[in-house]
């Protein structure tokens, strides 16, 4: 995404340098591109479009009966859908959120001139170094509602934990909360990037207009670090929707179906043995992802070029 | 030109895989030479199934030096049944491996997967019960794995003893129980729902019940006549279930148990019964030394003292698949013979501590069985005492069930909503399946 986003700004500038209307000639020879071509179309292209065909079958261990749409009909009607797709866009919207806004100030921090500032960053990274899955391990037991070190400690205070994972109305905010402390590393990472390339003219400006550091945060950093809140945005929100690993490990979409998300709802497809059905539910999600980071990718961009 | 060499790339791709898979799959396999040959046998992860394999390994090896059996172990549950089947269509299967009977062994499309056994010497010694569980279009696919068992409720008989309680026949004589043993601060039902798979049986175990009231069900199910929500008797298990949570009769930390918790509380008292299957006593006897004599078994009762009975579960089975063959096929053959066999038996009864009679004909349960044994006994003698559970009646169960039960169990879901949520799950299922009318 970040990638994108530079490519965009700098297309006009290059295309108006050069001739425009007229492309580049390649360096490369055409069958220059052919071992990539052809690892591409055999590992991505053919899968993908064989998987739109078995999405219309019903497809058991070798054999595989065209269907037509039954598949998707039966995934919308699948009651753990609905709740599933609700459960995706909280827990998107929350990782996401939660990552921008801690994000943010963890990078402001980090910035500053504190002491140990290296070791601290690496710190806040080290979570985002450590396997999804034992991650996710380590804090089923950590919240263990019995036996699990953060009730016990609740306990010592005077507070009775709640049942972080089992609980149906936290299970999935658990989860969440998790989530946030894994990927926030890289969320700082990203907005310490794009802290550091504001250019120091613009603070020093500031001050001597006897600007408040809220007047900094608000009108210099915040601003400037558009690029960066735009690239944290998209890629936790792709994170998010369709985040999977975690909550497997913590819950497997349980209690019940209580933390289902999309992705955990078609690996029980295809856990169950419905490879149709669960490959029907991987083009919904395609489509989904598509639909809602799209849009929201060109608004971000849009508004970063009117700046 | 370009096709051409993208299509050889494709083969040389295809091509290394294959090697890959080979090299992966003959990893210490036959040595020809020598005429030795190594077996691979895949079990789930279950402490008494490791046993049992391992056991059955050491005593085939001593009957048969020149082969050698490796027990590998895959998860339980269905992410086991999700490994055995992508293992299956991707022709990766061990040589031999262990798998339920009944509908989950109809999953795995046995026509295609597995080698037919009718005509090893073996077959004519199967129980008949068992054989109609691993036969699938008229062929017989699977040698039995331990002993037949039972979905239960398992009881402690000293919380019983210390309360004066009789051994319920209907469920209201169990509520009634449950009342006394809350009111004497036990918990009166063990629920452990980490472990999603042992949520099911107040279900599962009640069907010798729902039998009973409608003996034709299994029928009427497979053909899309008969429905969980609308039929009182297949209703029940999932109200029974709503009933012990809203009571207050589950154990605090119910959401958040695994089994080993569960027999744990079992062993001490502190939880009257746990419904689960019975073969869980080999582990809580292992775990939990010196309880097994505490620890009795009764059916899970219905409306009617008269027709009560025990759900019984057949044994499951160990199969070849058609990816073995030559040496290795004929190693396979003997294998399952020695399992079949009452020299089988009584490795098996040595490995573990079975609960139920053998599948095999000339196999008698050793004399010291546990008291769960011996309170299953005089259901499977009567006639009338004991039914298959649905799961060998039918070839379609849901794969959700679990997560449903879990929900009836903890309060987030009705019974009834749950017993209609599993017969749209019972519908996929069957439709996967290929079956006529639905």
């Amino acid at each position: 995404m970040a990638t994108t986003t530079i490519h965009q700004r700098s297309r006009p500038a290059s295309a108006s340098a050069t001739t425009p209307r007229k492309r580049r000639h390649s360096p490369y020879p055409y069958w220059f591109y052919l071992p990539a071509a052809a690892i591409y179309g055999v590992l991505f292209l053919i899968p993908t479009v064989l998987s739109f065909y078995f999405s219309l079958t019903r497809w058991s261990i070798f054999d595989s009966k065209f269907i037509g749409f039954d598949n998707y009909v039966t995934f919308f009607q699948e009651p753990a859908l609905v709740s599933g797709l609700v459960h995706t866009l909280v827990y998107a919207v929350l990782t996401s959120g939660l990552k921008v806004v801690l994000g943010m100030l963890l990078a402001i921090l980090l910035t500053s001139q504190i002491v140990a500032r290296g070791y601290l960053r690496s710190v806040v990274f080290f979570p985002v170094l450590v396997s999804t899955i034992g991650v996710g391990l380590t804090f089923t037991v950590l919240m263990n509602p019995e036996r699990g070190l953060i009730n016990q400690a609740l306990d010592t205070i005077g507070i009775a934990g709640p049942g972080w994972l089992t609980d149906p109305r936290y299970a999935l905010l658990s989860v969440a909360l998790v989530d946030v402390w894994k990927g926030v590393g890289l969320a700082t990472l990203i907005y310490i990037a794009g802290i550091v390339s504001i250019p120091a003219e613009y603070l020093e400006a500031a001050r001597v207009d006897g600007a408040s550091p809220w007047h900094v945060f608000r009108r210099i950093i915040l601003p400037l670090a558009r690029p960066a809140t735009v690239t944290v945005i998209i890629l936790s929100l792709i994170g998010g929707l369709r985040s999977f690993d975690l909550i497997w490990a913590m819950t497997r979409g349980g209690p019940g179906f209580t933390s289902d998300v999309i992705a955990s709802v078609i690996y029980k497809q295809y856990q169950a043995g419905f490879y149709g059905l669960s490959t029907a539910g991987n083009v919904v999600l395609f489509l989904v992802v598509t639909a809602i980071v799209l849009p929201l990718s060109r608004f971000l961009n849009r508004k970063e070029v009117e700046l | 030109m370009k096709i051409r060499s993208a299509g050889a790339l494709a083969v040389a791709a295809v091509t290394t895989l294959a090697l890959g898979a080979c090299s992966a799959g003959s990893l210490g396999s036959s040595d020809d030479k020598g005429g030795k040959v190594t077996l691979s046998l895949l079990v789930d992860n279950g402490q008494d199934t490791v046993k049992l394999g391992e056991q059955l390994a050491k005593d085939f090896a001593a009957k048969n030096p020149d082969i050698t059996i490796k027990v590998e172990t895959r998860p339980a549950g269905a992410e086991g049944d999700n490994l055995i089947k992508t293992r299956l269509s991707t022709g990766d299967m061990t040589d031999v491996f262990m798998y339920n009977s009944g509908s989950l062994f109809q999953a795995i499309a046995p026509e295609k997967n597995l080698v037919p056994l009718d005509d090893q010497a073996f077959a004519g010694q199967l129980d008949d019960k068992f054989k109609s569980t691993v036969t699938a279009g008229g062929k017989l696919y699977g040698a039995p794995w331990g002993g037949f068992f039972s979905g239960a409720i398992l009881y402690n008989r000293a919380v019983y003893a210390k309360l004066n309680l009789q051994v319920p026949k209907t469920w209201d004589d169990f509520m009634a129980n449950n009342a006394k043993i809350k009111a004497a601060g036990i918990d009166p039902v063990i629920q452990t729902y980490q472990d999603t798979w042992t949520s099911q049986l107040f279900v599962l175990g009640d069907f010798h019940n729902v039998l009973a009231a409608d003996p034709d069900f299994p029928t009427k199910y497979t053909n899309n006549q008969a429905k969980y929500a609308t039929t009182p008797a297949a209703l029940a298990g999932f109200q029974h279930l709503q009933q012990v949570h809203d009571a207050g009769y589950l154990n605090k930390d119910f959401a958040a148990a695994k089994l080993d918790d569960g027999l744990k509380e079992l062993a001490d008292g502190k939880g009257a019964h746990y419904p689960i299957l019975s073969p869980v006593i080999s582990q809580l006897i292992a775990n939990n030394p010196g309880h097994g004599g505490d620890i009795g078994l009764f059916p899970i009762p219905g409306d009617n003292a008269a027709t009560n009975g025990l759900t019984v579960w057949a044994p499951a089975g160990v199969y070849i698949p058609t990816s073995t063959t030559g040496a290795k096929l004929d190693a396979a053959k003997k294998f399952l013979a020695f399992v079949a066999s009452p020299e089988g038996c009584a490795s098996q009864a040595a490995a573990t501590t079975p609960t139920g009679p053998f599948a095999v004909k000339g196999c008698t349960l050793p004399a010291d069985v546990t008291q769960v044994a011996k309170d299953m006994q005089p259901y499977i003698d009567s006639p009338t005492g004991s039914s298959l559970a649905l799961e060998f009646l039918s070839p379609i169960k849901g794969p959700a069930l679990e997560q449903i039960t879990v929900e009836v169990g903890s309060g987030i879901r009705k019974a009834a909503d749950g017993a209609a949520l599993y017969d749209q799950d019972v519908k996929k299922q069957a439709q996967q399946l290929g079956l006529q009318g639905w």
